[in-house]
């Protein structure tokens, strides 16, 4: 398998990297801090495996943080002002962030934009939205809300595996199946290496670019309510700066950014990767968080420097066997 | 100056000159200038002065932008540069100051240029690693306070005024000129043009494409430098964590308003900074208008999206529909 190896190295820099921090401090290695680990970072696997299909297809979103924050403000609104019942707010905001994708995956394709360009729109258009919504933090007291953070499985070693953690799971192993199996799955791969020749082969490159920004703003708008989960409440600030995460984990996890190669599964490593490195450095204590800033540069910095490298030596052939060893 | 005015500029000029028309329904004395201790005031003196962080960035940005690239660090560029010359204001002369904060622009934008002309990497994913990582450097400089500084000299560069006009806008227009002067009285914004019309075909021809590219990441770097030093200076402190924060998107946001493609050729600088003033206009007019900061967003998206529309490739299109129109009516 082609794009194999990025990830081999990102699942081989986390087990290091898990290694190291479980011999500093042994308390790491639990199922408490993993579990932990799987919550705090739930929204962010969500939307990272979005993120995931977007960048394979040789596009970028960088409207989902924004996303996330309109869709929290929306739904602490819809439930405590405008008395919504919760699971109507949830579909409500799902087929509006759902709207929202394909609109801007078709402005990209009918007008045949730079996709960074559209979605930088389409985040000030979501931020700007939630601002008028509400300024304010909106605390979101429904019961659903307690009884769902409530709700957890018991892991072995007194570690929960809590309901948004499960629901990032699953929305994963969605992710991994309609990627690898499925035909939009493929489609979204022939896309990434190279529009005219994907449309040449029979994909529908329009129809796909409009899908693939939907489940984009979709997943987004998924981990929005993920979020109001996490926190109860919804804050139109919330998850600024999520687009640059959910990127760097894509990059982190092997995902080429010029498109056409990639996995959801070394997504999640590398959403993994970040949660530990700031759960090092909360446990270290004396670290300051900009520290988590630089490591996931160097980290970044160094997954590029490595996939150009096999890039490269992917193009010389005669180069081949020695790339293979490495 | 013909050379730095294509023809399309008529629309940005335009879109500024109906912006301020809109600015002074909502605000009669927008267009009000007055004297005060050797300096003026007014809204128009302050949408330059305003803006001038803007302008600054959009000047190495659209040179970028122009070999096809991108550059998302300027922000966090800014607050490291910042950072650096709040630090040092208080026991350093100025010279020292400027020489430091601008030495780490420059570095700064070798590193990116480094990246991209040498290593190869895409523009995007090479200069978002430095956005991510130099807000943390930045925050690593001040130690995550903010720092102040008293140095009336560092000062004056924020604050002060040459004539009555204040010395952000001052510096901007300096460089603007030393920016036009160097890439359009010699071939070199040619080269950088060429550059990011066809990479490939250039080198061919004899453009030394990497020099070309690593130079515009390193101008970028400086300019943004530039910009981090007034922004320090003009609220006496940095603030490691939002100086020039999402400043990188008003950027490009200016130069594609100044009908720079994101896909790099042609460029210019003058319709970059009519882009910056055109964004500074409309966040002014919309502090002026009494309406709340909120719907700043709402409509920096629909003027972005409304621009993008007119610049599309596929206009040609939309006009065929405009013109189908025209011959259904009768």
């Amino acid at each position: 398998m082609k794009g194999l190896p990025p990830v081999l190295i990102t699942a081989i820099v986390l087990v290091v990297g898990f290694a190291l921090c479980a011999v500093q401090f042994p308390n790491i290695a639990s199922t408490r801090v993993v579990g932990n680990l799987l919550t705090d970072n739930a929204f962010l696997g969500i939307v990272a495996t979005g993120m995931t299909f977007v960048i394979i297809s040789g596009g970028i979103d960088l409207s989902v943080g924004s996303v996330i924050g309109f869709t929290t403000v929306f739904v602490a609104l819809a439930i405590e002002r405008w008395g919504m019942p919760p699971l109507v707010a949830f579909v409500a905001i799902l087929v509006l962030s759902a709207a929202f994708g394909a609109a801007m995956g078709a402005v990209i394709h009918v007008f045949d934009l730079p996709p960074f360009i559209v979605t930088l729109a389409g985040m000030f258009l979501a931020r700007g939205a939630s601002f008028l919504l509400s300024t304010e933090s909106v605390p979101i007291t429904a019961p659903v809300y307690s009884t769902v953070s409530d709700f957890a499985l018991r892991m072995p070693g007194g570690g929960r595996l809590s309901a948004i953690a499960i629901i990032m799971l699953v929305i994963l192993i969605g992710g991994i199946l309609l990627l690898r199996l499925t035909r939009f799955g493929a489609n979204v791969y022939a896309l990434g290496g190279g529009r005219a020749t994907a449309s040449l082969m029979g994909v529908a490159v329009g129809r796909m670019t409009i899908k693939i920004y939907m489940l984009s703003s979709l997943l987004a708008g998924t981990a929005g309510i993920v979020f109001s989960f996490y926190t109860s409440a919804g804050y139109s600030l919330s998850a600024v700066g999520v687009e640059l995460d959910s990127i760097a984990a894509v990059v982190i996890g092997g995902t080429l950014l010029t498109g056409g190669q990639g996995s959801v599964i070394g997504t999640f490593l590398g959403v993994l990767i970040q949660g530990m490195i700031q759960t090092y450095i909360n446990f270290d204590g004396t670290l300051s968080s900009w520290w988590t800033k630089i490591a996931t540069g160097i980290l970044l910095f160094a997954f590029i420097a490595l996939q150009q490298g096999l890039v490269a030596l992917a193009r010389r052939p005669a180069a081949k066997r020695a790339g293979a060893i490495s | 100056m013909t050379m730095l005015l294509p023809r399309r500029g008529l629309a940005q000029i335009l879109a500024l000159i109906v912006i301020l028309a809109a600015d002074r329904v909502v605000s009669p004395q927008f267009f009000d200038l007055r004297l005060q201790d050797g300096r003026l005031f007014g809204s128009l003196i302050d949408v330059l002065n305003r803006g001038t962080p803007v302008a600054l960035l959009s000047l190495g940005m659209v040179l970028v932008i122009a070999t096809r690239g991108i550059d998302l660090s300027v922000g966090a560029v800014m607050a490291i540069c910042g950072a650096i010359a709040a630090s040092l204001a208080d026991t350093h002369s100025l010279p020292v100051v400027l020489a430091a904060a601008l030495g780490a622009g420059l570095v700064c934008g070798l590193w990116n240029g480094f990246l991209v002309a040498v290593l190869g990497m895409q523009p995007i994913v090479a200069t978002l690693i430095l956005m991510v990582a130099g807000r943390g450097i930045a925050q690593l400089i001040t130690e995550g306070r903010i720092v102040t500084f008293t140095s009336p000299d560092l000062v004056w560069l924020g604050t002060g005024a040459i004539l009555g006009v204040p010395v952000p806008i001052v510096i901007a227009l300096g460089m603007l000129i030393l920016t036009g002067a160097v890439v359009r009285g010699s071939a070199l914004g040619l080269l950088i043009e060429a550059t990011g019309g066809n990479a490939r075909a250039s080198e061919l021809a004899g453009v030394g494409t990497r020099a070309m590219i690593l130079a515009v990441y390193v101008w970028c770097g400086v300019c943004a430098a530039l910009a981090g030093v007034i922004a320090a200076a003009d609220i006496m402190g940095a603030d490691a964590n939002n100086a020039g924060l999402w400043l990188e998107l008003d950027a490009i946001l200016a130069v594609v308003i100044g009908g720079t493609s994101l896909f790099g050729g042609r460029f210019s600088l003058v319709l970059a900074v009519l882009g910056a003033l055109i964004i500074q206009t409309m966040n002014t007019g919309i502090l002026l208008s009494g309406y709340p900061p909120e719907f700043n967003l709402l409509v920096k998206a629909v003027v972005v999206l409304a621009v993008l529309l007119l610049q599309s490739p596929k206009l040609s299109g939309f006009a065929g529909i405009m013109a189908r129109l025209r011959r259904a009516k009768p």
